[in-house]
């Protein structure tokens, strides 16, 4: 019997952006039902909008067979959809049986019955093999575990069909396979599940059927049968128009940044950069692709200074960077396009002018006795308002005023102008429009072509890393998995086999690349 | 010392601990919601007016204390409004109300007697009644101790016990510890958080206007301007150091209590009494760094155990400790946020 189907949703956000159109797919009773596709490519909004969190602008949602309207979290809930997040709703102070029966308690004599909090959820825990104690503190849990808490909250208030968003993101291998027993268990009750991934190998392991999206379109449903890694892959990654930026080709001179079997723990311990090594020279770009969360912005923000790394070294023009200010980095050469233009990239509640000198404000050339020349920073400021055609009413305008594409002009403004001769470009055409990006990607190549500068781009878009790039890696888990020494001829098929896990290249076949 | 001092110090202890006693539990509830609870002071101060004025009117002992209890949970109410629904800041709303409530009760005592300082000479109200333990007569120092004293200081430890009860055991309670350590969990198995909110900070204005009510009924017989002196605040520290823990939040008030005493004993020698009078505020500063010293510590040590363990594990660096210094940072940059760092740190 079918449990839920999603017919013919449309999102579309008030500022424009189409995140779902006309997505249709159903869940039977007793599936699990994989939901696969890049980031961005509308999963989480498809799922916000069957948790309640989102109202579709088209669409009807039906669940068990009757078509339903559901209009917040709790309403979901209450029409039995569950849903387990990524970042864990847990109260950490409390136990498991509390967390579980948090909002729906027993009482007995005006006050909480712990026996029997306690009871219901070791009988839910037992039923299901999760091996939980109830009695546990929530806080002294394993990942693992916490997630299974959030498992059982859905199921104690009756959930019929589990929304699980990436569950695996934050679960070791061992973790992982419990996990599938446990999900595979509560398909033969009956239960459906959703499961959103990106792990090729994890979907064709555990799921029934699924349904691939990709720029918010629905590319289909199959059953798991009818496919394999590849062509699974085939159908996630892929671009929809082709993008050429003419180039000459590199002449690549001395080196600039040196990453030297860099390695890096994440606050929780685990490794997220493991032993990464490249060289960028004068005069190219080198690309690194991979699907987002694999490392990258563990790798932005070692190589710019922003956290310390736990292993290996970081040379910038034959200095280590390491135990250094960021401003001294910046000075001996470093500039940063931040993925987050918002909190790092710029400050939003000053003008752009202040902006633009903020990285330069207290050079002498630009100071008049303890003050800033006011006469040179307006003409700097104007030229490069004008010369990267920055709309706004004038340079003593706050920054968040401006459109996203226009804020990213005046970062991108202000780092190649700061006289670095390495810019790390850490997605920089995130949410700009299409004009910007076009021109962002283009000045970039110039700069480096004509100036010999060196660049590192991180970018998730396909189209940006093949054109931009004239190197190529590929990291995945937090490593290097694939090199390519022409950017270019590199086919999307390919680099997508590699960004999703289905091909590795060894240590001998990137010798020299790197 | 003979058993007849010790017992009238400690029995002059219990007295004085008896406000901050009510200050610390109206803070600790808060702090169990995640709240900042710095508006104590005036839920005390409008409860010590507002119960000699109904007392005064109506000539009942216990509509005055009534009168108090109200005046208290309509300053937390107010709040409450402010930053729930209005959306203000909630450090600035206390401080406005606070600053308001200093003058506000000056002048409303003008109004309603033409006296700028005291309702001694013109509101005739009575005390709350002492309660008499006679089986507690012959038993050497904690007779003296428990003997005769106001009825609202056995009520400050009932409080405290029942307050216990509430946070561990009832229903809302739960609900009250569950928004204070991550409201969007809360909110996601529909415990209104706003709500949530409203009902702390009634249950927290009624401590409070009980804790001033026995400043004027109890304490003293009339209200005296600005009488509350910064109680408000060390009853907040005293449920800081333990995290909100009613009975801890009790102890700790009186230790406060122990420090209100000897100054009351020191003003009677020849010690200076300007230096004495400023004995109990030193003394929460020092308690106060104490406290956060000995959190770090333990923070420490729990960082470098976690650091062993993991170096234990083969192929896996010994870090976090360095990355952990920014949520050292955050226990000892304020009491509160411990609690918070604490828990979102796991």
């Amino acid at each position: 019997m079918e449990a839920l189907k999603m017919e013919n949703i449309t999102k579309i956000y008030p500022n424009g952006f189409v995140a779902n159109k006309g997505i249709t797919f159903s869940v039977q009773e007793g599936e699990i039902h994989a939901l696969v596709g890049e980031n961005g490519a509308g999963k989480t909004t498809l799922m916000k909008v069957l948790f309640g969190m989102e109202q579709p602008q088209e669409g009807r949602i039906y669940v068990g067979g009757k078509q339903v309207k559901i209009t917040s979290p709790l309403d979901a809930i209450a029409k039995g959809v569950g849903m387990v997040h990524q970042h864990f709703m847990l109260v950490p102070s409390m136990t498991v049986a509390q967390n579980v029966t948090l909002g729906i308690e027993p009482r007995k004599h005006g006050l909480v019955d712990n026996e029997a909090c306690v009871k219901m959820t070791q009988q839910l825990s037992d039923k299901y093999q999760f091996g939980l104690d109830a009695t546990a503190t929530v806080s002294e849990l394993s990942v693992g575990l916490m997630q299974k808490v959030e498992i059982l909250k859905a199921l104690a208030r009756g959930a019929k069909v589990l929304i699980l968003d990436e569950p695996t993101a934050v679960l070791t291998p061992q973790e992982t396979k419990e996990l599938f027993e446990q999900l595979k268990l509560l398909k033969k009750s009956g239960h459906s599940v959703i499961f959103i991934s990106h792990k090729l190998e994890e979907v064709m392991e555990l799921c029934d059927n699924v349904t691939i999206l990709r720029h918010g379109y629905c590319n289909g449903s199959y059953p798991i049968s009818e496919l394999d890694e590849r062509k699974l892959s085939r159908l996630m990654v892929g671009r929809d128009v082709i993008l050429k930026i003419e180039k000459p080709d590199p002449k690549p001179g001395k080196p600039v940044l040196e990453v030297k079997n860099l390695e890096k723990l994440s606050d929780e311990g685990k490794v997220v950069l493991d032993h990464i090594s490249f060289t960028i020279r004068e005069g190219e770009v080198l690309g690194i692709a991979g699907v987002e969360g694999n490392g990258q912005n563990y790798l932005s923000d070692c190589i710019s200074g922003m956290q310390k790394y736990d292993g290996g070294d970081v040379l910038l023009n034959g200095k280590s960077i390491s135990g250094r200010k960021i401003s001294d980095i910046r000075r001996s050469g470093m500039s940063h396009i931040p993925e987050d233009r918002m909190t790092v990239g710029c400050v939003s509640t000053m003008s752009i002018m202040d902006n633009v000198m903020a990285d330069r404000f207290d050079r002498p050339e630009n100071m008049k006795g303890i003050f800033l020349d006011q006469q040179k920073a307006i003409a700097q400021t104007d030229a490069l308002i004008k010369e990267f055609e920055i709309s706004c009413d004038d340079r003593s305008e706050e920054i968040r005023l401006l459109s996203g594409g226009n804020i990213q002009k005046v970062v991108v403004a202000r780092e190649f102008t700061s006289g670095a001769n390495f810019v790390l470009a850490n997605q920089p055409t995130r949410g700009v429009d299409v004009g910007t990006a076009e021109m962002i990607r283009k000045y970039l190549v110039r700069q480096v072509r004509e100036k010999q500068i060196a660049s590192l781009l991180i970018s998730a878009d396909l189209n940006e890393v093949l054109e931009v790039s004239d190197r190529l890696l590929v990291i995945r888990q937090g490593k290097i998995v694939a090199a390519f020494s022409k950017a270019s001829m590199v086919s999307e098929d390919e680099l997508g086999e590699y960004m999703l896990g289905i091909k590795t290249m060894t240590p001998d076949e990137m010798e020299g690349l790197l | 010392m003979s058993a007849l001092r010790i017992g009238s110090f400690l029995y002059s202890v219990l007295r004085l601990s008896t406000p901050l006693i009510f200050a610390a539990l109206s803070a600790a509830i808060c702090e169990k919601a995640g709240l900042f609870n710095m508006a104590a002071e005036s839920m005390m101060l409008w409860g010590a007016l507002i119960g000699v004025m109904v007392n005064g009117w109506t000539g009942s002992v216990w509509l005055g204390f009534l009168g108090g209890c109200c005046a208290g949970v309509v300053t937390g109410l107010l709040i409450a409004l402010a930053t729930v629904k209005g959306k203000a800041d909630l450090m600035l709303a206390q401080i406005a109300i606070n600053l308001a409530s200093s003058g506000g009760t000056i002048f409303m005592l003008y109004v309603v007697t033409g006296d700028k300082s005291t309702s001694a000479m013109t509101i005739k109200s009575q005390s709350l009644p002492k309660i008499a333990l006679p089986f507690l007569k012959n038993v050497p120092v904690i007779g003296r101790m428990l003997n005769n004293q106001n009825l609202l200081t056995y009520g400050a430890i009932l409080a405290a016990i029942l307050l216990m009860i509430f946070i561990k055991r009832s229903r809302t309670g739960v609900h009250i510890r569950a928004v204070g350590e991550n409201p969007n969990a809360a909110e996601s198995v529909g415990i209104s958080v706003s709500k949530t909110y409203f009902l702390t900070w009634a249950i927290s204005g009624l401590l409070g206007g009980i804790g001033g009510v026995f400043m004027s009924m109890g304490y003293t017989s009339a209200f005296t301007k600005n009488m509350v002196a910064g109680r408000g605040y060390i009853g907040l520290c005293a449920s800081s150091m333990v995290r909100g823990n009613p009975i801890g939040a009790m102890l700790c008030a009186m230790v406060f209590g122990v420090s209100d005493a000897i100054a009351n004993q020191l003003q009677l020698t020849n010690a200076p009494v300007d230096l004495v009078m400023m004995l109990p505020y030193a003394v929460t500063i020092i308690v106060l760094i104490i406290i956060s010293v000995i959190k770090i510590r333990t923070h420490v040590r729990k960082i470098k155990n976690k650091a062993s363990q993991v170096k234990d594990q083969p192929g896996i660096l010994p870090a976090g400790l360095s990355l952990s210094l920014d949520s050292l940072y955050g226990i000892a940059s304020g009491p509160c946020s411990a609690a918070a760092a604490g828990g979102s740190s796991v």
